[in-house]
C-alpha cells in the first residue's frame, strides 16, 4: 500500500510533488525539485492545510523511524522525527514511563508533535509537547545541522516548535518521559447539564487530577447548552488489583462513502444518545490508557465518515475570565447553525507558558468542534467564529486550520513575525502562504 | 529465542524484519556495508528490545571474507538458528546493456555473492542438523523481461540455487525460505511511480516471519504475486516477445 498525501480533514484536495527522507544522516532528497518550495510532512495528521503545500513538494520524514537511545532509568528518550508516539508508548510503557503532553491521537510523529507544538488532557499540568522536548537536531535547505535546545541555539528551539514545519526538517529529538507505575487510568466521567456545571467540575477537578477534558453535545441549546460528559482521570497506583486487559486493535473504516454520514439527523440522534448513555451522574473505573487517550484511533481511518468531500475542524482557545461568556457565545452559533459534529470538545487550559514562538495554547477555554464541509455555509459559519474569537482576544490552531484569513491570523498572532527571519528560504506551506502573503 | 545473522541488515525489508525478530527477543547479529547507517538500526533494535544487537561490515563482493563473517557471528551469538540475506541492488538495466562490467558487478553483488554465502551457510547448517536459511530473491526472477533481465537473471540463478540446496538440505532437516517480493516501497525503487501493487517493507517483513515460523518453501509477498506470475511463466513465448513488460 502506498501512501496517499492528503491531510486528515481530507481538505483541501492539492498537488504536489514527494519526496522521501530515509535516514537522518542523509542529505535532503532535492534532486529534480528545481525551486519547489519544500515541507516536511509526517503522518499527516494535522487536519487542514498547515501540512500540505499546494505547487511544492513534501519531503516525507515517515522513513525516519529509529529510536536512538533509551534510559529506562531517567526516562530520557532519544529517536528520529518520524516516530509515531505510539511506538514510544509500545516501546516505554512497560518501562514505566508515559508521553507528558500527548495529543489525543497516538498516531502523530514526534516531529509533528513539536512543529505543531501539540497539548492533551494534561496541559493544565504538564503544557504543550514542546515542554518536555530537551533538544532536537534540524537540517536546513542548505544543508545546515543545528542542535536546538533551551540553551544551545536557543532561538531556533523557539522558533521550531510549533514553527509549522517552516523552520527547517527535525531530523531526531530528545524528550523527557514522565514516569508511571503500570498502564491503567484511575478515571472518572461526570455529567455536567449545562455549560456552568462543565467550568464548576473544571475547576474542581484541575487541582486533583493529571487529565481533564470533556466531550460536549453541540447540538444542545437553551439551559442545556453546553452539557458534556467531563472525564477525569489520574495514573494508577502500583497497588492495583483488577487490571483491564490491553484494547486489540481497532478497525479501519474501509471505504469512503458517497455522500457524508455526518448530518443534522444522525448528529442529534447521536449526540443525544451518547450523553443520555451513561445514566448515573459519576462513573469512576481503571482503563487502558489506550481508550482513554485515543479512543478515536480505535477506529482507524475515521475521517472517511465525512464523505469525499472532508471536513474542517475548529479549534479556539478563548483567554481567561472572559473566555465563558465568548464560549458561550460560539456554542449558541454552532448550535443555532445545526453543522458540528459527533465530536466536540471543551477543555480549560492551564496557565504554563510554552518555549514556542507560534505556540497556539494559552490560559483560557478551548474548544473542537468537527464541521463536515458542506461549502460556503460551513465556511460562513466559520468565518462567524473568528469574529467572536477576535473580539475576545482568542486564537485559532493552525494544525487544525484549512481556512482562517489573513487578518484573522495576525490578530490571533501577533507574534508572527518574529517567526519570520526562522522559516527557510526554501520552506512554505499552503496554510503559511493563505495567513502571510496577503498580510 | 532464536539466533539470528542478517546479511544486508540495513535494507528496508530487513531493518522491518529485524524488527519484529527484536520485538520476540531473538539475538541478532547485523552485517552490512555503511557503518553509520548500520549502527543507527542496531542502536533502533536495541531500543526496541531488550539485548544489544552486534554489527559487522560487510561487502557482498569480497567472497573471501564471507566465511569470516558467518564464523564471527555465529562466535558471538554463541550458535545460528536462522540466516536471513536480503543484500542487493538494483540495477540500471540500460546501462548495464552497454556495458558488461557493470553487468558482471551487478551479477557479483546480486547472485555470485549469494551462492558464496549460501555454500558456507548451507555446509555449517547440515552439520548441525538444524536451521532456517531465509533467502530475498523476487518475483523478477521468474522470467525474463525486457525491463530488468539483468537483476531478473540474477534473482533466477538465487531462487534455483535455492530449489537445489532445499532439495538437497531436506534430509538433514534444514528450512530452506525463497522470498520472492513483488513491487515494495524502499529507498531501492525511489525513482518508480508507485501504484496499487506497492507494498510496504512492513507487510513483506510481516511475510517473512510468519513464512520463517511455518517452514514455508517458496512465498510469494504480497500472495498475489503467485497467481500474477503463474500467468506471467505460462504465457507462450511467441506472444510474450511482442510484450513491452
Amino acid at each position: 500500500m502506498t501512501r496517499r498525501y492528503h491531510s486528515w480533514g481530507r481538505y483541501p484536495r492539492i498537488r504536489q510533488r514527494v519526496v522521501r527522507l530515509w535516514a537522518r544522516h542523509d542529505p535532503l532528497p532535492l534532486q529534480g525539485l528545481d525551486d519547489l518550495s519544500l515541507l516536511p510532512f509526517g503522518n499527516g495528521r494535522s487536519y487542514g492545510d498547515s501540512c500540505l503545500n499546494d505547487g511544492g513538494a513534501l519531503i516525507d520524514v515517515r522513513g525516519l523511524d529509529r529510536f536512538i537511545a533509551f534510559d529506562p532509568s531517567t526516562g530520557i528518550l532519544r529517536c528520529e522525527a518520524g516516530v509515531l508516539l505510539a511506538e514510544i508508548l509500545e516501546v516505554a510503557v512497560p518501562k514505566g514511563w508515559f508521553i507528558p503532553a500527548t495529543p489525543g491521537t497516538q498516531l502523530a510523529t514526534v516531529g509533528g508533535a513539536i512543529a505543531n507544538d501539540v497539548h492533551g488532557k494534561a496541559h493544565h499540568r504538564d503544557g504543550t509537547f514542546g515542554r518536555h522536548v530537551r533538544c532536537f537536531e534540524l537540517l536546513r535547505s542548505d544543508g545546515t545541522r543545528l542542535i536546538c535546545s533551551p540553551t544551545e541555539n536557543s532561538e531556533w528551539y523557539a522558533a521550531t516548535i510549533g514553527g509549522l514545519g517552516l523552520t527547517g526538517v527535525i531530523l531526531w529529538a530528545e524528550l523527557a518521559l514522565k514516569p508511571i507505575a503500570n498502564p491503567y487510568i484511575d478515571a472518572e466521567t461526570i455529567k455536567c447539564g449545562s455549560l456552568d456545571e462543565f467550568f464548576a467540575v473544571s475547576r474542581e477537578s484541575d487541582q486533583g487530577y493529571e487529565y481533564t477534558v470533556a466531550w460536549l453535545d453541540c447540538t444542545a441549546r437553551g439551559r442545556k447548552l453546553g452539557r458534556a460528559l467531563f472525564n477525569r482521570g489520574n495514573h494508577a497506583p502500583a497497588d492495583l488489583a483488577d487490571k483491564p486487559r490491553a484494547p486489540r486493535r481497532g478497525h479501519t473504516v474501509p471505504i469512503t462513502p458517497p455522500v457524508s454520514l455526518v448530518n443534522g439527523l444522525s448528529l442529534r440522534a447521536f449526540n443525544t444518545l451518547y450523553y443520555h448513555h451513561q445514566r448515573a451522574r459519576r462513573q469512576r473505573a481503571i482503563v487502558h490508557y489506550v481508550p482513554f487517550f485515543y479512543p478515536l484511533d480505535a477506529l482507524l481511518e475515521w475521517n472517511r465518515i465525512y464523505g469525499p468531500r472532508g471536513f474542517f475542524q475548529y479549534q479556539c482557545v478563548l483567554p481567561a475570565p472572559d473566555g465563558e461568556a465568548a464560549v458561550r457565545e460560539v456554542l449558541d452559533r454552532i448550535a443555532a447553525s445545526g453543522e458540528g459534529s459527533f465530536l466536540a470538545v471543551i477543555k480549560m487550559f492551564g496557565d504554563l507558558r510554552s518555549p514556542g514562538i507560534l505556540s497556539f495554547p494559552r490560559m483560557g477555554v478551548t474548544l473542537a468542534v468537527d464541521f463536515p464541509n458542506r461549502g460556503a455555509r460551513t465556511l460562513a459559519l466559520m468565518a462567524g467564529l473568528d469574529g467572536v474569537v477576535r473580539a475576545a482576544g482568542g486564537r485559532v490552531y493552525p494544525a487544525k486550520d484549512a481556512r482562517m484569513s489573513a487578518e484573522s491570523f495576525v490578530r490571533y498572532y501577533p507574534q508572527w513575525r518574529e517567526l519570520v527571519p526562522y522559516v527557510d528560504p526554501r520552506f512554505s506551506s499552503s496554510f503559511w502562504r493563505r495567513v502571510t502573503e496577503a498580510a | 529465542m532464536k539466533r539470528v545473522l542478517i546479511i544486508g541488515a540495513t535494507s528496508a525489508i530487513a531493518e522491518a524484519t529485524a524488527r519484529l525478530f527484536a520485538k520476540r527477543g531473538d539475538a541478532l547479529f547485523l552485517a552490512a556495508r555503511g557503518a553509520e547507517r548500520l549502527q543507527a538500526i542496531a542502536d533502533d533494535l536495541h531500543v526496541r528490545s531488550a539485548a544489544p544487537a552486534e554489527t559487522a561490515a560487510f561487502d557482498a563482493t569480497d567472497f573471501a571474507s564471507h566465511a569470516a563473517l558467518i564464523h564471527q557471528a555465529e562466535a558471538a551469538l554463541g550458535g545460528l538458528d536462522v540466516v536471513l540475506i536480503a543484500h542487493g541492488t538494483l540495477p540500471d538495466q540500460k546501462a548495464c546493456e552497454a556495458s558488461f562490467d557493470l553487468a558482471l558487478r551487478e551479477l557479483e553483488v546480486n547472485a555470485l555473492s549469494f551462492i558464496s554465502l549460501l555454500t558456507h551457510v548451507a555446509n555449517r547448517f547440515e552439520r548441525q542438523g538444524s536451521g532456517t536459511i531465509a533467502v530475498i530473491s523476487s518475483v523478477a526472477g521468474d522470467r525474463g523481461r525486457q525491463s530488468n533481465y539483468v537483476y531478473g537473471s540474477a534473482k533466477a540463478a538465487v531462487s534455483t540455487f535455492l530449489g537445489g540446496l532445499r532439495n538437497r538440505l531436506q534430509p538433514a532437516g534444514v528450512h530452506v525460505l525463497t522470498i520472492k517480493p513483488g513491487f515494495v516501497d524502499t529507498p531501492m525503487t525511489r525513482d518508480f511511480p508507485k501504484g496499487a501493487l506497492w507494498a510496504s517493507p512492513e507487510t513483506i517483513a510481516r511475510g517473512i516471519d510468519k513464512a520463517i515460523r511455518k517452514r514455508r518453501d517458496v512465498i510469494y509477498l504480497p500472495w498475489f504475486w503467485r497467481p500474477v506470475m503463474r500467468l506471467i511463466r505460462e504465457l507462450p513465448e511467441p506472444i510474450f516477445k511482442k510484450l513491452r513488460l
